[in-house]
């Protein structure tokens, strides 16, 4: 028997919204949105966590400008350490940024490890970074977590539509809480293309995102995030995940 | 301490699967630790006999084993145990000792050098055996 299963029940129960940003397709932005979207809401007043689960490109430290060098404190549990007011977590603090090469159930025990011991302690929400694909971490947090509340990424490209149809299909037959979908990436020509392929599946298109070509040049320093044009069309999107409570879909 | 974390889900494991079997009281719980974590038993062992005051694992005798590391290497088969693994500091160990996986990021197979390999057993900790009544 695995006592950590029990162990993530307890360490969630007093986390309110729990939202995993997924696309299914690599390099969509979710490591941004994720990171971004909890620097928005704990600007609010919100009590924030963020947890980056994707092992194997784990990045949101970067975004923060976090230099992991030591490993965070314990007080019966891990405590995440406190960054820009958001508790962060990740594996990269237990890596010393060596690289990490993980198969299928090794991804799960590393993913059932850090959520049975991370204190969360109270919060008003937990957004969790995910990898691309439909692989361990999805499907893991499908099982442990059922009350996630998906908050899906997309670009308007058609490799990137063809993948998230995919995923959106894989939650709507699981039941599961879909917050809405989010065209990052947009130009003039294709802005709002994603809006209309999803209609049937009844998925809530919650905005988009333009191109921002200088995005990259704020990365690792939190107050140039905050004041680019990406964050600026994000804050827009965030206030409607704040005010709209998911319902099963 | 992070043992807390652990005594916790091994008790709360422990209660909800007497309630399933309709059982009132928790007599025994065979834990197993494995060696890679290097898990204290002392602190384990403390917080659960502070966690399970006034439940019923009351009076539940906890028993602990010790689980060799053992590592094979999927690229050659090679096998090996931690005691050949000499390049584990004490940083690192800590490390291991937080998220077992991260082994991968500072062990390779002594005979191939390959990071794909597999922890056969000794990762982590476990229920093995419970008794009920």
């Amino acid at each position: 028997m695995d006592p950590r299963l029990k162990g993530i029940e307890l360490k969630m129960k007093d986390v309110g919204r729990i939202i995993p940003v997924v696309s299914g397709k690599g390099g969509v932005g979710k490591s941004l949105i994720s990171t971004t979207t909890a620097l928005l809401l704990s600007e609010k007043g919100h009590r924030v966590g963020l947890l980056d689960l994707d092992f194997h490109g784990a990045s949101d430290h970067l975004i923060l400008g976090v230099k992991p060098r030591e490993i965070p404190g314990e007080d019966k549990g891990v405590i995440p350490p406190l960054v820009h007011r958001v508790k962060f977590m990740s594996i990269v603090y237990y890596t010393q940024n060596h690289p990490l090469p993980m198969r299928g159930s090794e991804i799960s025990d590393a993913l059932i490890e850090i959520m049975a011991i991370t204190r969360w302690d109270t919060l008003d929400f937990l957004i969790i970074d995910m990898p691309p694909g439909l692989g361990e971490q999805l499907l893991d947090l499908l099982r442990f977590i059922p009350r996630g509340e998906f908050l899906v990424v997309t670009t308007p490209s058609p490799l990137s539509l063809n993948v998230v149809g995919k995923l959106l299909s894989l939650l709507k037959e699981g039941n599961k809480r879909i917050v809405g979908l989010i065209e990052n990436m947009s130009n003039d020509k294709n802005k709002g293309y994603t809006k209309h392929p999803y209609e049937k599946m009844q998925v809530s298109y919650i905005g988009e995102i333009s191109m921002d070509d200088n995005i990259d040049n704020a990365i690792g320093n939190v107050k140039k995030i905050l004041s680019t044009k990406f964050t600026r069309e994000l804050r827009e999107i965030i206030e409607k995940i704040e005010i709209s409570e998911a319902r099963p879909q | 301490m992070h043992e807390w974390a652990l005594a916790d889900g091994i008790i709360a494991t422990a209660l909800d699967y007497a309630k399933k079997n309709g059982a009132n009281e928790i007599e025994e719980v065979v834990v197993v630790l494995g060696e890679l974590q290097d898990i204290e038993r002392e602190i384990v062992e403390f917080a659960l006999t502070e966690m399970k005051k006034g439940t019923n694992a009351k009076n539940a005798k906890f028993i602990f084993e010790v689980e060799k590391a053992k590592f094979r290497c999927r690229n050659c088969g090679y096998e090996w145990g931690l005691e050949s693994s000499k390049n584990l500091n004490k940083e690192i160990r800590e490390n291991i000792h937080f998220v077992p996986e991260v082994v991968h990021s500072f062990l390779t197979c002594p005979a191939c050098g390959s990071r794909d390999f597999e922890v056969v057993s000794g990762r982590g900790l476990y229920i093995r055996e419970m008794k009920v009544k």
